[in-house]
């Protein structure tokens, strides 16, 4: 684990804190009222992943873009999205980022950045670069990261979206979340190679491996690839090995024990990204074990809040069905 | 003089006079640039705008699309070309699950103002483009909420159609008809359908969508065209004439949204109605348009709506064949004969 909490400053570790707990407890909420029955629809959790969002994000300013993946709630939140009004989409309330028409899948705050999630397996990757394209011809410093899975990288999308973002050398970081699984299926029986960063050879960018599961780590490689990308040096691969501790989705029969060992769960969960961020934090003398505890109870505070708001709001009325389909027809 | 423009002269004004006008205008796609459109509509914009605005593309359909949306989500407003409709099935995902859903599953949040160019249909008898290079799929993309649907039919309509297109701010499937670039190059082409080559101002103008054109009044049976059969239709109207059936020629020009009104109005003139459409006859827009003229028009209707398509067969190469597969006059004709007498 890198140990390079002296590079920076108090603001931006116990903000990295923060996401990362923030993030947390949001999805614990979210797996809560899942059982409960009161979320209609799928929900894929973050929880495991934290670090990548949140290091990741720490380097954005608000107006650089990100997209966002099916399990895209840590990113949202990283960006700073306002977690009452993903809370409330989460449950169909008119309230909600999309006014209940979107659910856990489609989200967007364009206001900070966040140009979407998509339901579809590696389609962001080629938006991102289309948003690469916009501020390549702007001319602004703004830059797009791109988070996906390892799963897509064994899409279509991927390929032609590397090529091209490459060729036209487009401010654009494309962050892989490898978790080891495209649902059930393991990347040793998907994917022709162990590490997804070296496709990046094909393309002739930068292609990183980072332990996903270090806030640092990540924090520290996307920062060179943004710093790339602002000086119109073009885009970066960089793949974060993580884990998710949930299943695919909730209600995946035993966590995803059906495709994973109980003693490969158990490893990665001694690798918690936020257990061992806060005993780093401690150790550092950068937050007593008291400061924690209440940046914990804030989050979990915050978090409660908008559970609160979401059941509170309205559901959408019938007649909005036909809204927004065209801007006008 | 009357000034006039083909089919392709007038998309590349339209194109040049929108970049011109709006920086924000790029077009993107596969030899676009310094060939200048495989068709020739996109001639001489690389000179005038500079590669930035005017981008050859990598043979990846998918990535065309997927950076137009992007693009446009970062205040753009690109102008994607897929240099057939045959490949449009690569880029299938980025058009219906991202292009046309992007407003409504995240709300009215965002918009995508992208235009999508695609030459469709087939080239009888210019040129044989078999299965791969001579379809017609519009009718998938009307199946598809979130799109809108256009098919101009003259270079009039073109260049106006694909003004309004660019400057709409929804996500427009804008569809030529590859015959119509033909009828400078041939002659005889022209000769037969006189309307492919016509009167184009200068200045700009915009057509707005879902206003279907009557390119000829008649009174005894109304045919409802597009693109390619328009013309033909036309044909179909002046023939008849001789023989004393007053043909009524109306194009919807845009499909997407339709303008059902029109289309009621004429059948309640006539009492008859063909629908000329060079799509696969099953599933199909003149299956569509009858389903429209039935549920609201029953009562007006003196015979069976006729559907004039093309056979369910994919397009076959050889020119004998192809003229089949096709619907033309002589289909157009049938079909009224067995409505009018």
């Amino acid at each position: 684990m890198s140990n390079k909490t002296q590079d920076l400053t108090k603001e931006t570790l116990v903000d990295l804190y923060i996401k990362m707990v923030k993030i947390r407890k949001f999805e614990e909420a979210a797996a809560e009222l899942w059982g409960e029955g009161l979320i209609p629809g799928l929900v894929h959790l973050y929880i495991g992943e934290e670090a990548v969002a949140a290091g990741a994000c720490a380097n954005l300013r608000k107006n650089d873009y990100i997209t966002s993946t099916h399990r895209g709630h840590g990113h949202l939140i990283a960006k700073g999205g306002d977690v009452k009004k993903m809370m409330a989409e989460l449950l169909g309330r008119r309230t909600g980022y999309s006014k209940g028409k979107g659910g856990s899948m489609h989200m967007c705050a364009p206001e900070i950045g966040v140009m979407g999630c998509s339901g579809i397996v590696g389609a962001g990757i080629l938006i991102a670069t289309g948003l690469g394209l916009a501020v390549e011809l702007k001319q602004t410093d703004q830059v797009v990261l791109c988070f996906f899975g390892d799963g897509a990288t064994n899409t279509g999308a991927f390929h032609e979206g590397m090529n091209m973002a490459a060729l036209w050398k487009l401010p654009v970081i494309y962050v892989c979340e490898n978790n080891l699984y495209a649902i059930s299926v393991s990347t040793s029986r998907s994917t022709s190679i162990k590490n997804i960063a070296e496709r990046a050879t094909a393309y002739g960018i930068p292609g990183v491996i980072v332990d996903g599961m270090d806030v640092l780590a990540v924090y520290e490689a996307v920062k060179k690839a943004v710093n790339r990308a602002r000086r119109h040096e073009g885009p970066t691969l960089i793949e974060c090995k993580t884990y998710r501790f949930r299943g695919h989705f909730e209600g995946d029969p035993k966590r995803g024990g059906i495709y994973r060992s109980e003693a490969e769960m158990m490893e990665w969960e001694k690798k918690c990204p936020i257990k061992n961020f806060k005993a780093k934090l401690i150790e550092n003398g950068v937050l007593t074990e008291a400061e924690i505890e209440e940046i914990e109870r804030k989050c979990a505070e915050e978090i409660q809040e908008a559970v609160k708001f979401a059941k509170d709001s309205p559901y959408p009325s019938p007649e909005e069905v036909l809204e927004d389909v065209f801007i006008s027809l | 003089m009357v000034r006039e423009l083909d089919f392709a002269g007038a998309i590349n004004e339209a194109l040049r006079q929108e970049m011109a006008r709006d920086e924000t205008v790029i077009v993107l796609g596969e030899d676009i640039g310094v060939f200048g459109g495989i068709f020739g509509c996109t001639k001489g914009l690389l000179e005038e705008f500079g590669e930035k605005r005017v981008r050859d593309t990598p043979i990846s359909e998918s990535a065309i699309i997927g950076a137009a949306i992007g693009a446009a989500l970062g205040g753009l407003r690109p102008v994607a070309e897929i240099e057939f409709m045959d490949f449009i099935g690569l880029a299938m995902d980025q058009i219906f699950n991202q292009l046309a859903k992007i407003r409504y599953m995240f709300s009215g949040s965002m918009k995508t103002p992208v235009v999508i160019r695609t030459p469709c249909g087939s080239r009888y008898p210019a040129t044989s483009g078999a299965a791969q290079h001579s379809q017609c799929l519009e009718a998938w993309f009307m199946h598809v909420p979130g799109l809108k649907v256009v098919m101009p039919s003259t270079p009039y309509d073109a260049k106006g159609l694909l003004i309004n297109a660019i400057r709409d701010d929804d996500p427009v499937l804008f569809i030529e008809h590859k015959l119509l670039y033909y009828a400078r190059r041939m002659p005889t082409l022209r000769e037969k359908y006189p309307s492919m080559i016509c009167h184009v101002p200068e200045e700009e103008y915009a057509i707005p969508f879902g206003q279907a054109d009557i390119k000829r009044e008649g009174r005894d049976v109304t045919i409802v065209a597009t693109m390619m059969m328009v013309h033909k239709a036309l044909n179909v109207a002046n023939d008849l004439a001789k023989q004393g059936i007053d043909v009524e020629v109306i194009d919807p020009r845009t499909l997407i949204p339709l303008d059902k009104q029109a289309i009621i109005d004429s059948v309640k003139k006539t009492g008859r109605v063909v629908i000329a459409s060079e799509d696969c006859k099953t599933g199909g827009v003149a299956s569509e348009i009858a389903s429209v003229v039935m549920e609201v028009a029953f009562d007006y209707l003196d015979a069976p709506i006729q559907r004039v398509s093309a056979l369910d067969v994919p397009i076959p190469y050889s020119p004998i064949l192809e003229g089949v597969a096709i619907p033309q006059e002589k289909n157009i004709i049938d079909a009224i004969k067995r409505i009018v007498g």
